[in-house]
């Protein structure tokens, strides 16, 4: 420390020569734009032409060696499988976006059309009343996981580990472990199974649950990329510090987005009665595997912040692919699960690639 | 010096955590239009200070005063509303989010109209102009572009986005909480200057800094921190950055009337 510092000089000694310095502000030397930090770049900015690729490529691959496969009936049936578990997916990645994740949502999605199915054919509730109170009850359960996240301070896997079970136990106990008969919904509330009905136009059959996964895709994509709650979502899973100093409130917004993720997966049990045809306490409990092998392979991380929902929707249907195609190709089951598999940790590697890239 | 009414002022900080006293009775004023620097040795307790103020940080004890009335912040959005800008030392950037959606976080601008209100639209191109137009004051933003994320930039350019971010929309005092202790040397300069010009547009600084020859170019006072509390403020025109040092870490003990200053 120097002592004969004289107070308020203009300028430090050190920093005389600046006026002669260079004053181009940081012009980026071309010289790295090797084709691998070309395309690093590239997916990074565009992270959903992944899986948008290996669609395509695996669409053309199975059309190629597996016989009946590019045709409309095998896609639309493709679709139609992938229904649920899309659904599902778009919920789950609203929770992988926060860093978190949700292994409740199957059990919600069983629980809540147990619930629309009772009302409406047990109690003879009408379907809309039925419905609704099926959707609140989704809701509810989504932000009774928030709550213990973001209150209790507990991790998102074990609280929606914990309530896995609660809910699994809850729609047991509700549905006294019966199934309620399609003929039954069929009779008193038709409703109940309206997205299993078909648009047919040129041998495509469509279900409007096909549909519905679409639209929600859409609108999850407008919240999370158009409004302020997408983005506080984002930076929650980027970097809840950074998040709650930008003065985000991140108990709130986390609450909101568990709710949000119930009341969807709610919805996904009015599709998959619908896509059943009835409604059974047991069916869709690989729906909380799947929606996350779906979300991982559409190239949202699992550490939070980065991903879409355009590219979890894209992942359920390249799993669809897969399986239809190899069972198609004549492959084993145990085949059909070996390539999901190898497509998860495919997944995750590149995931982990690009945010080296970044550091 | 008692006449002019400080903008914000803290009578009597406490905070604990477990044993570790961080600040124990802290007093602090800042006064309309200057520069105030805090400085202190590692663990003297400048940062729970700079959070109080900033409301990062809930303090036990004590009163926070803006404008002579009381405030009590619980949380950071209340001190950003109350017009209190923060650069955090860690700068509380979202890395993978873009620079205009970085500037917003916490505060975007939505569409007008039925897209707002409704649908609650963000304006994106609005914010965008809006960004890019303060980065190009401070000289920053003649690099790429406006929509490329937080981590894709290096260190001396994320300060920069930072502070740009508190100069936009700190309307009553901004604090800096070591603004130029990741840049380099042209960097700094041009940080320095960025705090003069916002000096010169009547907001009043906090300052926090390691960096002697910086904090005596720039503070109208120097408060100066130990133990977790103010120990004395200095004139920089009137004391060396020696009796600074020594100040703060106790070498030698300040003239008591130093205490009014």
């Amino acid at each position: 420390m120097s002592t004969q510092t004289e107070p308020k000089k203009p300028l430090n000694e050190f920093e005389a020569g600046l006026d002669k310095a260079d004053k181009a502000v940081a012009s980026f030397a071309q010289d790295d734009k090797t084709l691998t930090h070309v395309l690093r770049k590239f997916l990074r900015d565009y992270p959903t032409t992944i899986p948008a690729l290996v669609l395509i490529v695996s669409i053309l691959f199975f059309g190629a060696f597996a016989n009946n496969f590019m045709t409309p009936g095998t896609l639309s049936l493709v679709l139609k499988q992938v229904t649920v578990t899309g659904i599902v997916a778009v919920a789950q990645t609203l929770i992988i976006l926060t860093a978190g994740i949700d292994l409740s949502v199957g059990a919600i999605l069983v629980l809540s059309s147990i619930i629309m199915g009772k009302l409406s054919v047990d109690f003879g509730l009408p379907p809309f009343l039925a419905i609704s109170i099926g959707l609140f009850f989704g809701g509810l359960m989504g932000w009774f996981n928030g709550i213990l996240v973001t209150v209790i301070k507990l991790p998102p896997f074990i609280v929606t580990l914990g309530t896995l079970s609660i809910f699994t136990a809850l729609k047991l106990w509700y549905s006294a472990s019966q199934s309620i008969r399609g003929s039954d919904i069929r009779e008193t509330a038709p409703s109940l199974l309206f997205f299993g009905e078909r648009i047919s136009f040129g041998g495509f059959q469509i279900t409007y649950g096909v549909v519905a996964l679409l639209v929600l895709a859409g609108l999850v994509y407008y919240m999370l990329n158009h409004t302020a709650w997408g983005r506080h979502v984002m930076a929650i899973g980027d970097d809840p510090d950074a998040a709650m100093l930008s003065g985000i409130r991140i108990n709130r917004t986390l609450v909101s987005v568990y709710a949000f993720a119930g009341l969807i997966c709610a919805f996904g049990g009015w599709a998959a009665a619908g896509r059943v045809g009835s409604i059974s306490p047991i069916g869709f409990d690989d729906v909380n595997l799947q929606s996350i092998t779906a979300v991982v392979i559409g190239g949202t991380s699992l550490f939070g912040g980065r991903g879409s929902v355009i590219g979890s929707v894209l992942g359920a249907i390249i799993v669809g692919v897969f399986t239809t195609g190899l069972s198609l190709g004549g492959v084993d089951d145990y085949w059909q699960q070996f390539a999901a598999g190898c497509l998860v940790l495919v997944a995750v590697a590149l995931d982990q690639w690009l945010r080296r890239a970044t550091k | 010096m008692t006449n002019v009414q400080p903008i914000l002022s803290a009578r009597g900080l406490m905070k604990r955590y477990g044993q570790v006293v961080a600040m124990n009775g802290a007093d602090f004023d800042l006064y309309p239009g200057e520069i105030t620097a805090v400085i202190g040795d590692n663990g003297a307790g400048k940062s729970t200070l700079i959070k109080a103020l900033s409301g990062a940080v809930v303090p036990d004890h004590g009163q926070i005063f803006l404008e002579g009335k009381e405030v009590h912040f619980k949380r950071p959005d209340d001190a950003r509303n109350a017009g209190i800008e923060t650069v955090y030392q860690n700068l509380a950037l979202s890395p993978a989010l873009s620079i205009a959606d970085n500037m917003f976080l916490g505060r975007e601008w939505r569409k007008p109209g039925v897209m707002g209100k409704v649908f609650r639209k963000m304006d994106h191109a609005r914010m965008q102009d809006f960004a890019r137009d303060k980065l190009n004051d401070l000289g920053l933003m003649t690099i790429q572009n406006i929509n490329q994320a937080v981590e894709t930039l290096s260190g001396g350019q994320r300060q920069g986005v930072a502070v740009a971010r508190a100069a936009a929309f700190g309307s009553k005092v901004i604090i800096l909480d070591e603004p130029t202790a990741a840049l380099g040397v042209k960097e700094s300069r041009r940080v320095l200057e960025l705090i003069q010009d916002v000096r010169s547009r009547g907001i009043p600084i906090i300052l926090i800094s390691h960096n002697m020859p910086h904090v005596f170019e720039l503070a109208d006072r120097i408060h100066v921190h130990r133990l977790g509390q103010r120990l004395c403020v200095i004139d920089p025109k009137k004391h060396t950055m020696s009796d600074a040092v020594a100040y703060m870490t106790g070498a030698k003990e300040p003239d008591t009337e130093l205490e009014l200053a």
